[in-house]
């Protein structure tokens, strides 16, 4: 299947979590704090942490450790705190 | 009403799924994963299939949150999520039971040090999932430190996955440890052949395992490009002079686990030393409801599972089944016990780990909190409890809830840690979801979101 990161195609698999598709391309940090503007990804892997909050289809603050990939999805950075687009 | 529901399916969750269908009863197993296993047993999510077979009787209901559980008459009723992860289009699903098994499980402590907020440092959990369940390594250079048996099997899960492991750091001197408690490493015997194989793994990578040794700084601008380790005195105050600087691009830190309490608190369950208090049949003080796994102590794949059996065939007792007592189950979990004791004597967090924090390290992630900013919550506002300390710091209010700083922030300013998991809503929803939620309870006869709502004020204020 297929997936968008920031605009551009690429491939992912079947199982594959957003933060698997992002780290095997190679991308640590997806997301700045709504503070200081830091970067972060990925840390606790499980759920726990939500620093991994990604832009998936439009709809901010999804944990890329948990959320599966599905055909098609348009994923994308988030910086701060974002409203649903 | 009349059906076993199992909250959790990794090993404890499994085996109480298990024996409460063979029992004879109905069971609803809820769990956040979209396969069975949980953290420990952790599947390839790439593979297809699932390699755990339940007994017919167990519905699996796979990727839910339970984010509230709420006390009704006669037992529990359990509220779900169902769908993919934070997604809006989540359904709600409503089980009410009498008999309730919390299996959560737990989740790695992570103690912050200079650097730790960087990308490239992960838990040692995050390691773990990712190397086993989407074949990825987190980095080409790993450092693993922390503590506990749990970062001998990390370290090897990421070489498996193509990494060059340069150290395990091991902040205790655990072999001291062990014969310290003759007893407690009889009862944990079964575990030494596994934790030689994975030493011996180790040895055949050249990955240097060292004791009395931490990591206290990470380095980089946007990422990890370095970290500093330490050797440690015993009470894990840096040794001066003894600090190392080595060229890494990840860091997988674990410092033991933090149990998922929440459903039990929510379940008014009684909580003791900061694990839930079971009696012989894995009972908690609330009747009808049962706790199995790292939520009663930190032992294991095998405790658990052994805990887990007793619970599913108590739950199903509860119902009505005609259950001869679990005895093997039951010894075992003696058995198991005995090994946790030695673990948690021979890999505690020790208090100098306070000491390599700086005033301007942060410790609450979410809120970007730095240690500066709590301690001058703490002077300069008299806080006596938890709520005035989240208030005026800021720590623990985020997203996450304080599980991640909870631990921490408790040690540094003195607070007992269980305080932090009173969490009405155990899952973070969207709003839209607690609103749809209220119409699916209403129906369900009751309103649990209003009164969840309350609370969920009550929290933050």
């Amino acid at each position: 299947m297929r997936v968008r990161w920031d605009g551009v195609e690429v491939e992912a698999r079947e199982g594959q979590t957003v933060a698997g598709v992002l780290m095997g391309l190679g991308v640590r940090s997806w997301r700045t704090t709504r503070g200081a503007q830091r970067p972060r990804g990925l840390f606790c892997g499980i759920g726990v942490c939500f620093d991994c909050l990604v832009k998936v289809n439009g709809v901010p603050d999804v944990r890329a450790c948990r959320r599966v990939v599905a055909d098609g999805d348009d994923i994308r950075p988030q910086s701060g705190a974002e409203l649903p687009s | 009403m009349n059906r076993v529901v199992v909250v959790g399916a990794g090993p404890a969750g499994l085996a109480a799924a298990s024996a409460a269908a063979e029992l004879g009863v109905e069971v609803v197993l809820v769990d956040a994963g979209a396969k069975l296993g949980g953290q420990y047993f952790r599947q390839d999510a790439l593979a297809r299939g699932d390699r755990f077979a339940l007994p017919l009787a167990v519905e699996h209901v796979a990727n839910a949150s339970v984010w509230a559980v709420e006390p009704v008459e006669g037992g529990h009723r359990v509220h779900v999520r169902i769908g993919e992860a934070d997604d809006p289009s989540r359904t709600g699903r409503v089980l009410e039971t009498r008999a309730l098994v919390l299996a959560t499980g737990a989740y790695d402590r992570a103690v912050p040090f200079p650097g730790w907020d960087l990308p490239g440092v992960f838990t040692a959990g995050a390691a773990q999932a990712m190397a086993k369940g989407q074949g990825v390594a987190v980095g080409d250079r790993v450092l693993v430190a922390g503590t506990g048996p749990f970062l001998l099997p990390v370290a090897v899960a990421l070489a498996a996955a193509g990494a060059r492991v340069v150290e395990v750091a091991e902040a205790n001197a655990p072999v001291a440890g062990w014969l310290s408690r003759p007893r407690g490493a009889a009862a944990g015997t079964r575990r030494f052949p596994e934790l030689a194989r994975y030493a011996g793994m180790l040895a055949r990578h050249r990955v240097p395992y060292r004791t009395r040794t931490a990591v206290v700084a990470a380095h980089g601008s946007d990422s990890v490009a370095a970290a500093t380790v330490a050797r440690l005195a015993k009470d894990w105050t840096p040794v001066p002079g003894s600090e190392r600087r080595v060229e890494v691009d990840a860091v997988a830190v674990g410092f033991g686990f933090t149990p998922q309490l929440e459903l039990a608190v929510a379940a008014r369950c009684r909580i003791e030393g900061g694990f839930v208090a079971v009696d012989a049949t894995q009972g908690t003080s609330v009747p009808g409801v049962f706790a199995a796994g790292e939520l009663t102590g930190i032992g294991g794949a095998e405790l658990a599972a052994s805990e887990g059996a007793v619970a599913g065939a108590a739950a199903a007792k509860r119902l009505g089944a005609v259950v001869e007592p679990p005895l093997g189950a039951m010894a075992r979990v003696r058995s198991g016990r005995r090994f946790a004791a030695a673990l948690a004597a021979a890999y505690p967090v020790r208090p100098g780990w306070t000491g390599w924090v700086r005033d301007d390290t942060v410790v609450c992630r979410c809120e970007e909190v730095p240690l500066g900013r709590l301690l001058e919550a703490v002077d300069e506002r008299d806080l006596w409890g938890v709520r005035p300390l989240k208030l005026a710091s800021g720590a623990g209010l985020g997203m996450c809830q304080g599980r991640v700083c909870g631990a921490n922030v408790a040690e540094l300013v003195g607070l007992d840690d269980g305080v932090f998991a009173r969490r009405r809503i155990a899952a973070p929803l969207r709003l839209g979801e607690l609103a749809g939620a209220a119409s699916t309870a209403e129906e369900a006869g009751g309103s649990p979101a209003s009164r969840a709502d309350q609370s969920f004020g009550q929290d933050l204020g």
